[in-house]
């Protein structure tokens, strides 16, 4: 085991990690968007509007995320009138690249985390609510949506764990990330055990801190 | 088109057996993580406390750190990992492990990680009851857990175990980082010769909906049988 | 060997694919992926100089000899594994890289260039045509100042764990914005795509990659060779020892050597380099 490589590694990973939060970060929120919209939708009365939201979750849930990185930017970077529009300055960058496609991805499953969540409040609550006077529009607000976000904690929480391990992924498209620059050192050094075993215990300690800190929310804000 | 025919200049023979190559190896790597699982569950839900925590480490570490960096660790760690123990028992040579069986190794270690979680979850969430009245029947431990408790529990599980297939499925096309060639690797090296990413991701994209598509008929299928009553 | 010990390998045995394991019998890992030294065809055979070179050398070493297919960037772990015995994928000879294995004589110069597209502003770069970097002169000084202030704020792109990337990230041209690729194809098609303004290869491997896409590539600046970018391409192999192994990896490098030597007095690799490159490259 050299020590002394995992020492002179463990700045140069935890640089990266910054790069891994960003992503993270970045994807969670936008995504975060993204599945309110498509829950809505999902919930519609509308077929149309229900099978098209349908499908995108499909298309997301149901194909590898590796596949649509390497769609979104090994395959839209070869059409070349898209190349002359504006979106090319977002779609020139790799990390804007990955932020998409991690955000579209993230967004398909929090949609699905959501709609379920908004189809299993016990019809209790409402009917409670509505016994009481309260107008359609409140009880969406005040009870509909924060039993929901209890509700989808654990399975969020989950979700965001599965987040943070897809970003390892931008490393396929040239980002140093963690994994990036672990792979780059071990090229140099060919120690690929320390190095990666480091590389590994920095996202199982992020991994423990998501968790630990979606525990906490739950505790924090359980009604009964 | 003719792009994906069969014959020389086509890719569709090479896609047809990339497909199934992902097909072999989401299996073999479901069964080894079944294997893991017979090892790892019982540690789980020992009541022994170092037990349990060889147990909760294998599920939790397993399923924190990315499953790219699991496969880099294999690949590149495993043949050498490998040939340490073999060294210890005098054999010298080099190893050389197909990749098939590196690749759904790494993937069968990440599956049973998940699939250690579900039969966990399943066995606990039987009642109390079952095992108690199990054993005042009298038969011997092995047929108490053989024909009472595993049907409950396979029923239990099924619904969450084709989440771990659709997983595992998926997981495969990250093995194309150490060459196999299933569907991610084939659309990769024909993208490149052909100079036409787009067409031939999409077309991979393509082909996993239809297995994912395919796999929930069938498991759709498995749970009816499962799910009549007893 | 008692029972355990015979049951355990034979788990170990039936389960894998033992590689090759003496005498005559060489293999030789090349990357497949870098035309015109070592690419596929359309059938996926392994061809190009290095491919019929390492046939040409075997022929000479009266060895049997099996070409490997292996990603690049685990071309030395694949060495150090033993997956092969001997590596020729246009892998220069650096200091470097002779810290964990060694080479044979150099058999072919491989000197790298700039690439962008056709109509970029750094086109018209004013250098000398070639520089060595080896022993700086001031043309080569001035050349890389020429350079440094071409690059500044640019991207430049580049495949990972080559010598391209070292000096890249040497600091000789200034601070520049390096993306690596796991291939060179992946360099070609970012270039080509705009993602990257300018990238940094073997020269022959961008002229090879116009010729065949049509795509307007062209070279800027001078050639390189010399200093990070090492002293020519040869045979890397692992360090001898005193095992047997190690013995035998000894060997090689002397049967390697005296192999080179015949072909470049028989003008074989002379011949093949005009084949592959257009121009006499070898060492």
């Amino acid at each position: 085991m050299d020590f002394d490589l995992m020492i002179t590694s463990l700045p140069k990973l935890l640089n990266a990690a910054v790069i891994t939060l960003k992503l993270l970060s970045a994807s969670l929120i936008i995504g975060l968007f993204i599945g309110f919209l498509f829950a809505v939708l999902r919930l519609s009365k509308n077929p149309f509007i229900n099978k098209f939201a349908y499908g995108y979750s499909y298309l997301f849930r149901g194909t590898p995320l590796l596949v649509q990185i390497f769609i979104i930017y090994y395959g839209l970077g070869q059409i070349e009138w898209l190349r002359s529009t504006f979106l090319w300055v977002i779609l020139k960058e790799p990390y804007w690249c990955a932020i998409i496609a991690f955000a579209l991805n993230t967004g398909a499953y929090t949609s699905e985390i959501l709609r379920s969540a908004f189809q299993t409040i016990k019809p209790g609550i409402i009917e409670a609510g509505k016994s009481l006077g309260i107008s359609n529009k409140i009880i969406l607000y005040k009870i509909q949506i924060p039993v929901a976000i209890r509700q989808s904690l654990p399975a969020y929480g989950n979700e965001i764990i599965l987040m943070m391990k897809g970003t390892s992924l931008a490393s396929t498209v040239t980002l140093m990330d963690i994994t990036g620059v672990a792979k780059h050192i071990v090229s140099t050094t060919y120690k690929p055990l320390e190095v990666f075993f480091l590389a590994g215990g920095i996202y199982l300690f992020m991994t423990f801190i998501i968790h630990n800190l979606i525990k906490y929310l739950e505790k924090k804000y359980s009604f009964q | 088109m003719d792009l994906l025919s069969f014959g020389k200049t086509g890719w569709g023979d090479e896609l047809l057996y990339a497909t199934l190559m992902t097909i072999a190896v989401s299996i073999t790597s479901m069964l080894i993580g079944f294997l893991f699982c017979l090892i790892f569950t019982p540690l789980k839900l020992s009541n022994n406390k170092f037990l349990k925590f060889i147990g909760n480490s294998y599920t939790t570490v397993i399923r924190g750190v990315p499953e790219l960096l699991v496969i880099y660790l294999f690949f590149f760690g495993g043949s050498g990992a490998l040939m340490y123990v073999a060294s210890i028992f005098g054999y010298f040579e080099y190893i050389e492990i197909n990749a098939f069986i590196t690749g759904s190794v790494a993937i069968g270690i990440i599956s049973g990680a998940y699939s250690t979680e579900v039969f966990r979850g399943a066995i606990q969430s039987i009642d109390k009851g079952q095992f108690e009245a199990a054993k005042v029947l009298g038969v011997s431990k092995f047929a108490q857990f053989y024909k009472i408790i595993f049907p409950q529990m396979l029923r239990l599980a099924i619904p969450n175990l084709s989440n771990v297939w659709q997983i595992t499925l998926k997981d495969t096309s990250l093995i194309s980082v150490t060459g196999l060639v299933e569907i991610m690797r084939q659309s990769y090296i024909a993208a490149g010769s052909t100079r036409d990413p787009l067409f031939f991701y999409c077309f991979a994209a393509v082909l996993y909906l239809m297995l994912t598509f395919l796999s929930m008929k069938l498991i759709n299928r498995l749970e009816v049988k499962y799910s009549r009553g007893f | 060997m008692n029972i355990f010990k015979k049951t355990i390998l034979t788990i170990l045995a039936s389960l894998f694919l033992i590689g090759n394991v003496y005498a005559d019998k060489i293999k030789i890992g090349t990357e497949g992926a870098y035309p015109p030294w070592n690419s596929k065809d359309a059938s996926g055979a392994l061809i190009g100089f290095e491919v019929e070179l390492a046939n040409e050398l075997c022929a000479i070493m009266n060895h049997e000899c099996t070409i490997v297919e292996q990603d690049w960037d685990g071309m030395i772990p694949a060495l150090l594994m033993r997956k092969f015995d001997v590596i020729m994928a246009g892998m220069s000879i650096t200091a470097e890289r002779q810290k964990t294995i060694t080479f044979s004589q150099g058999y072919a110069d491989e000197v790298a260039a700039l690439a962008v597209m056709k109509g970029s502003s750094l086109e018209g770069m004013s250098t000398p045509a070639g520089i060595s970097l080896s022993k700086p002169n001031s043309d080569a000084k001035k050349a890389l100042k020429t350079i440094k202030a071409a690059l500044t704020g640019k991207t430049v792109c580049t495949q990972t764990g080559t010598i391209h990337q070292n000096f890249l990230e040497s600091g000789d041209v200034g601070k520049v914005n390096v993306r690596t690729y796991k291939t060179q194809d992946e360099v070609n098609l970012d270039l080509v795509a705009g993602r990257c303004d300018v990238a940094l290869a073997a020269a022959v491997a961008f002229t090879d990659y116009a010729e065949k896409s049509g795509k307007p590539v062209v070279l800027v600046g001078p050639t390189f060779s010399g200093g990070a970018f090492g002293n020519g391409v040869g045979v890397g192999m692992r360090q001898g020892g005193e095992n047997t192994i190690g013995k035998r990896d000894a060997q090689l490098l002397k049967d390697f050597n005296k192999a080179i030597n015949k072909a470049r007095k028989q003008g074989i690799i002379s011949k093949l380099a005009i084949k592959h490159f257009g121009f006499d490259a070898s060492m």
